[in-house]
């Protein structure tokens, strides 16, 4: 079976000029990173803030550039940003933020806004869009009498279902989801997390889902990518890799959560804070603040390479245990 | 009988109401705060958790009216005069709020911040000022103070900003922290630190620390009672341990259950049904009964109050979830959220 989408090593620099006219100086937000979703399966992509996860959720649909490496998307090369081809290829893809006051037009009723994609994409018959989107409506569990509601007479939770309402109308293969709970109190990210899986479910859509929290993240994806300073240092399978991190940094990611009813003590609580991502640290980029980084995780940096079955991590000690191991 | 209260605790708040333009949002608050405790506010967004500690420092803008009792070591608060309440606020208590970079002044070094504090809450000046400052700055964990203290807001990240806060914030050796939401913009690892560090600096200044969150979890890691707030009122009240093992009003169950879990099989979540009611239009009985799967008539008309249970609790519910006894729970908790 061919991936929905894959990525072959993936990056993005940016510049950062810190003065009209100081030398600029580069932030590797995306670096070598490779990955493929197959259709109908949902990808969790995890890091910290500037681990550059938003950046590759944008560049996976084309929406910023690759500077090096290649997106195929039905194993066509991703088009040009801003070509015909490219728009006609944006509604097989969807993306969905975290700020849905700030995605939907504040002058506009959200039924206009849902059926947007309708008319962009001339999908369908003019005359049978409106009942299209009474039924996308029903599905993301809004109300018929609020199609002529506009964004600041709803809920942060219903809003956040019209945006995803509005990513369904042109039945998209891929749905990128980008932080879409993170600004939603807890009772109203479970309703929204499990509509999530639910339309996915009916749908067979692909989904990458991009968030900071671990718990909502292994609820809805199949496989997790974990991300540190724009390099994935692990992926597995959701089942396994919360449950069982060898990467020293999903170790103390996991260990950091918070769990109701449970003590801090006996934590992993990291040092330091995360390196500025325009100042990585050379070799392996987290091992200034690795409890068991060696000599080598200062020089060299670790390709992400298969340790067991159906899992794969960027890590010199890990590779090595895994070598005794086998 | 009055004394003795008034000496055990710390600060008392008494049928405190704030309403917003004719539209209240606070229906009488009653709690306390003994001397050295940790005492954790839940609730989702808009349940007036923040709205309580502001009200009590009297920092609500002036369309705000705020009735009812603050007393703070007996001395009542509420409607003194502003000279009172600029001696109680920064130096008997003190507050920290989620956005760090928001409450620092950008155009002022972090060590002219930190002194400021100092000359109004302890009359420090010069190298004295400078020393405690230094002094400060150490105790919440900024590495080489000596050479960052003339450094501006933008030259720190966002966990040390959260750090350099709570250096003002004790700056006046406050008997009271208000921590509301800290960690909430933080990325993982960070929240860890900064809860590690509260837990710390609370052990070894013995403030008393009120931690507002909506994190279940991280109350949970610093927090000794919780209360649990929906629309204005406190619905549940007592120790962690009663709470996580235990909960009782389907408000604070159905929290437990909405939150996805990290170990075990992998289950759909279990959500509130419906959303937070609107202020102006809040239900006629108890609030939270739309959203309620134990409602009956009786919850539609009259709005259950907060009373005492047999095991310590406070409790705002006219059918409460049975206390689980181990074997019998009607849906059991998991075991591990009682370690």
């Amino acid at each position: 079976m061919t991936p929905l989408i894959e990525a072959k090593e993936l990056v993005r620099i940016y510049a950062l000029r810190h003065g009209p006219f100081s030398r600029p100086s580069f932030v590797r937000a995306v670096e070598d990173i490779s990955l493929s979703v197959f259709p109908g399966e949902t990808l969790g992509i995890v890091g910290e803030s500037g681990s550059g996860k938003s950046t590759l959720g944008r560049m996976l649909l084309g929406i910023d550039p690759a500077q090096g490496g290649e997106v195929r998307f039905e194993g066509q090369p991703m088009p040009r940003l801003g070509t015909p081809e490219w728009r006609a290829l944006r509604a097989k893809m969807q993306l969905v933020y975290q700020d849905p006051l700030a995605a939907l037009d504040r002058r506009q009723t959200i039924a206009t806004q849902i059926g947007e994609p309708l008319d962009i994409h001339r999908i369908g018959p003019r005359e049978s869009r409106a009942g299209r989107v009474e039924d996308l409506m029903a599905a993301v569990g809004l109300r018929p009498d609020q199609a002529g509601s506009y964004p600041h007479e709803l809920s942060g939770g219903q809003r956040q279902r019209a945006v995803i309402a509005r990513a369904l109308a042109a039945r998209p293969k891929l749905l990128v989801c980008d932080e879409p709970v993170s600004a939603l109190d807890v009772s109203i990210q479970a309703q929204v997390v499990n509509m999530l899986s639910d339309l996915q479910e009916e749908n067979g859509i692909a989904m990458i889902f991009i968030s900071h929290d671990l718990k909502v993240v292994r609820n809805l994806a199949d496989r997790v990518a974990v991300m540190y300073l724009g390099r994935i240092v692990e992926e597995a399978s959701s089942d396994v890799i919360f449950q069982s991190p060898r990467h020293p940094y999903t170790k103390a990611l996991v260990s950091s959560m918070p769990i109701p009813g449970k003590k801090l003590e006996g934590r992993v609580i990291l040092q330091g804070e995360p390196p500025n991502p325009a100042a990585r640290p050379s070799g392996c980029a987290f091992h200034p603040r690795c409890p068991v980084a060696r000599d080598i995780c200062r020089t060299s940096t670790p390709a992400l390479r298969s340790v067991e079955t159906g899992r794969t991590a960027a890590c010199h000690v890990v590779a090595d245990n895994a070598a005794i191991a086998a | 009988m009055a004394m003795t209260a008034a000496t055990a605790n710390l600060v008392e708040l008494r049928n405190l109401k704030v309403a917003f333009d004719g539209v209240q949002v606070l229906h009488g608050i009653d709690l306390d705060v003994a001397r050295g405790e940790a005492l954790g506010l839940v609730g989702e967004s808009g349940c007036g958790k923040s709205v309580t500690w502001l009200a009590a420092l009297g920092l609500l803008p002036g369309k705000a009216s705020v009735t009812g009792s603050v007393r703070l070591e007996g001395r009542e608060l509420c409607g003194s005069p502003r000279s009172t309440l600029e001696q109680v606020r920064g130096g008997r208590i003190a507050m920290i709020f989620q956005d760090p970079s928001s409450s620092l002044n950008p155009v002022l070094s972090i060590g002219r911040q930190i002194t400021e504090a100092l000359a109004i809450h302890r009359g420090l000046r010069g190298e004295a000022a400078k020393t405690e400052a230094l002094r400060l700055m150490d105790m919440v964990g900024i590495p080489d103070a000596r050479r960052r203290f003339d450094l501006y807001t933008h030259e720190f990240s966002g966990g040390q900003c959260q750090r350099l806060m709570i250096a003002m914030a004790l700056a006046g050796k406050p008997d009271l922290l208000i921590a509301d939401e800290p960690t909430t913009a933080l990325d993982a690892t960070i929240q860890a630190q900064i809860l590690d560090l509260l837990i710390r600096l609370q052990a070894e200044t013995g403030m008393a620390l009120v931690f507002i969150s909506h994190d279940l979890g991280a109350v949970s890691q610093v927090c000794e009672r919780v209360c649990v707030m929906y629309a204005g009122r406190i619905v549940e009240e007592g120790s962690v341990a009663q709470l996580f093992s235990s909960p009782r009003h389907p408000y604070t169950r159905g929290l437990f259950d909405a939150i996805p879990r990290i170990d075990g099989p992998r289950k759909r979540l279990i959500p509130i049904p419906g959303t937070v009611p609107n202020p102006k239009t809040l239900p006629q009985g108890c609030a939270f009964a739309p959203r309620c799967s134990r409602t009956t008539a009786f919850c539609e008309t009259s709005p259950p109050s907060l009373l005492p249970q047999k095991d310590g609790r406070k409790l705002a519910c006219a059918h409460p979830i049975e206390l689980a006894v181990a074997g019998k729970a009607e849906r059991k908790v998991p075991e591990d959220l009682l370690q």
